[in-house]
């Protein structure tokens, strides 16, 4: 809303479209990889380009059952942040008590703190519990990262609501209940969308928490990850990483429309 | 008679009005029920295990039978300070503070047009461009580089057929910051992670950008002074907070990370790493324990005095 859209100078330009392309011509190098016909090593130029690698991962068993481990965990750990994070945001947005700031400092830590702390703090925590390694061990761990993106999402959201709407429901003659499903939820339905999309890509993505949490389970970015430390079949890697960038690109993309007109709402404070 | 006294009776009342009615007269029980859920989960799942990590840090790994001892002792921290996990610390340290330095380089720019030059349109791209990267793929834009770096990859590609092959070799063949290829040298985990954590720069930056206000300029502007002196006196100084800002990410995120440096670099250890192995083949919890909250030290030193630069009005 700012920027009039002044002429630059040709150095700032220069520096600001390079950046950009920065940030996204190694993703275009990994789209290309996909393609080429050379199986044993990333030498540039391909040697040809192909389609063929596609249908191989398809057929692979082992991608097959990373992928649909991978989107379980994101769905459920997305629905448990959705309701955790849009109660948190609730209570802290409608009301000053004593604490609040603790709990929003709560909210925050476990992306504050580097991921391997929470992991290793997790990993721990189940030992000492003997907790045996489960599909919910991990969603326990996405879970908790994945609620402070709703929150965060649904707090700016509260914050641009006007409390009067629920007192005009409630003086109608509205119960609580109906209030919340006709006036509030209306409002807050694509802030939420906007948080479990963002929350959706960070679960399908993460890595580093799986790590300690997944036991012997393999959930596609651990799947990545030990093939990164010992490559097996190259092209197959590079025709994952392409689905891993268009599965996560996509919910963001979405967020982002539903959040544009609350501005840099959806991106802040990952 | 009833047709008159009907609309006068109180509506039949349902258990939901009911508890409308509890929750009117005590707003704190409400409060209470919305916060339980989140808090228990966080307060109980989440902070008990960060105290049970501390905990551990107080116990000991026997070096003959491989057991951990659980008197507490203070051995493990002492054994913190031996001079190899110091120089963990301190290459982390190092790594994580040119990384920030250079990532607040190149953010800045990309902030600054996007603020002040772009045009509705222009700005959108710039926007989705950083948010993109910033929420996805983590592991595949680490991998890029994988195939970047590798010998026979691009970057060599286009360093030969431009014939400066002899640059690249002279940059790998200085001391420290090279090695044998640049995907097993300091520069190469170093443009990783610089890649890695650009996004998470730029966005505070422009947060703080846009709010700088626009009749501070024009007063600057119109009191005779030169863009250049504008930037200088007025922009810089208010964007300031939101470099802070942005480098809290940066040095965070490059304190924390494991993975990078495993895949692209020499066989130096980080301080991700260094917990990683502990937990992991060596078994010894107690040092990973007190490994982990090195991090965690620096980074509320690191946020005290960001707190006094006013960086957290700008996150």
């Amino acid at each position: 809303m700012r920027s009039d859209g002044r002429p630059a100078g040709f150095g700032l330009t220069l520096a600001a479209f390079g950046g950009l392309t920065f940030l996204h011509l190694p993703l275009a190098v990994v789209v290309l990889y996909a393609f080429t016909t050379d199986e044993k090593s990333y030498t540039f130029p391909p040697s040809g380009l192909t389609l063929k690698w596609f249908a191989v991962a398809l057929e692979r068993e082992d991608v097959r059952a990373a992928i649909s481990l991978s989107l379980e965990v994101a769905a459920i750990s997305t629905l448990v942040a959705l309701i955790l994070g849009t109660l948190a945001a609730a209570a802290v947005s409608r009301s000053r008590f004593f604490g609040r700031e603790s709990v929003s400092l709560l909210l925050i830590l476990p992306i504050a703190l580097p991921g391997i702390i929470t992991g290793i703090a997790l990993r721990s925590a189940f030992n000492l519990l003997e907790i045996p390694w489960s599909f919910w061990t991990i969603v326990l761990g996405h879970a908790t990262f994945c609620i402070v993106v709703v929150y965060n999402n649904a707090v700016a959201r509260f914050r641009r609501t006007s409390a009067s709407l629920i007192e005009a429901s409630m003086d109608l003659g509205a119960d609580g209940f109906q209030t919340f499903r006709w006036v509030v939820l209306p409002n807050i339905a694509t802030a939420l969308l906007a948080g479990g999309m963002l929350a959706f890509a960070l679960s399908f993505d993460e890595v580093i928490v799986t790590t300690f949490t997944a036991g012997q389970q393999t959930t596609l970015p651990i799947w990545m990850l030990s093939e990164l430390v010992r490559p097996r079949q190259r092209p197959v890697t590079n025709v994952v990483a392409v689905f891993v960038i268009v599965v996560t690109f996509l919910p963001i993309l979405l967020a982002y429309y539903w959040t544009r007109d609350g501005g840099a709402v959806a991106g802040q404070g990952k | 008679m009833s047709a008159w006294s009907a609309p006068l009776a109180p509506p039949p009342e349902s258990w939901h009005r009911r508890l409308t009615d509890v929750f009117v007269a005590h707003p704190a029980l409400l409060l209470l029920l919305l916060l339980t859920p989140p808090m228990l989960w966080l307060g109980v799942v989440y902070l008990g295990s960060l105290f049970a990590l501390l905990a551990q840090s107080f116990f000991s790994l026997d070096d003959f039978s491989g057991v951990i001892d659980r008197t507490p002792t203070l051995a493990t921290w002492a054994s913190l300070l031996a001079p190899a996990n110091l120089d963990i610390v301190l290459r982390t340290v190092l790594m994580a503070t040119a990384v920030t330095i250079a990532a607040a380089l190149i953010a800045f720019p990309i902030a600054h047009y996007a603020t002040f030059h772009a045009g509705p349109r222009l700005k959108a791209l710039f926007y989705v461009g950083v948010m993109l990267p910033l929420w996805s793929s983590y592991l595949v834009r680490v991998y890029s580089w994988k195939l970047i770096l590798a010998k026979e990859g691009i970057l060599g590609w286009l360093f030969h057929a431009a014939g400066l092959g002899f640059v690249l070799d002279g940059v790998l063949n200085l001391p420290v910051i090279g090695g044998p290829s640049l995907s097993a040298s300091y520069l190469g985990t170093f443009l990783v992670f610089l890649y890695v954590w650009l996004p998470f720069m730029v966005l505070p930056i422009q947060a703080a950008l846009e709010r700088v206000p626009a009749s501070l300029i024009e007063a600057s502007a119109d009191l005779g002074a030169h863009p250049r002196t504008t930037f200088r006196t007025v922009i810089l100084p208010l964007a300031l907070p939101g470099v802070v800002a942005g480098s809290i990410f940066t040095f965070s995120l490059t304190l924390g990370d494991f993975i990078i440096p495993q895949i692209v670099g020499g066989s130096q250890l980080y301080l991700g790493q260094a917990v990683y192995m502990h937990q992991g083949t060596a078994g010894n919890i107690p040092l990973a324990a007190a490994f982990s909250v090195v991090p965690v030290v620096i980074m509320a030193v690191y946020l005290a005095i960001a707190k006094r630069l006013g960086a957290f009005d700008a996150l």
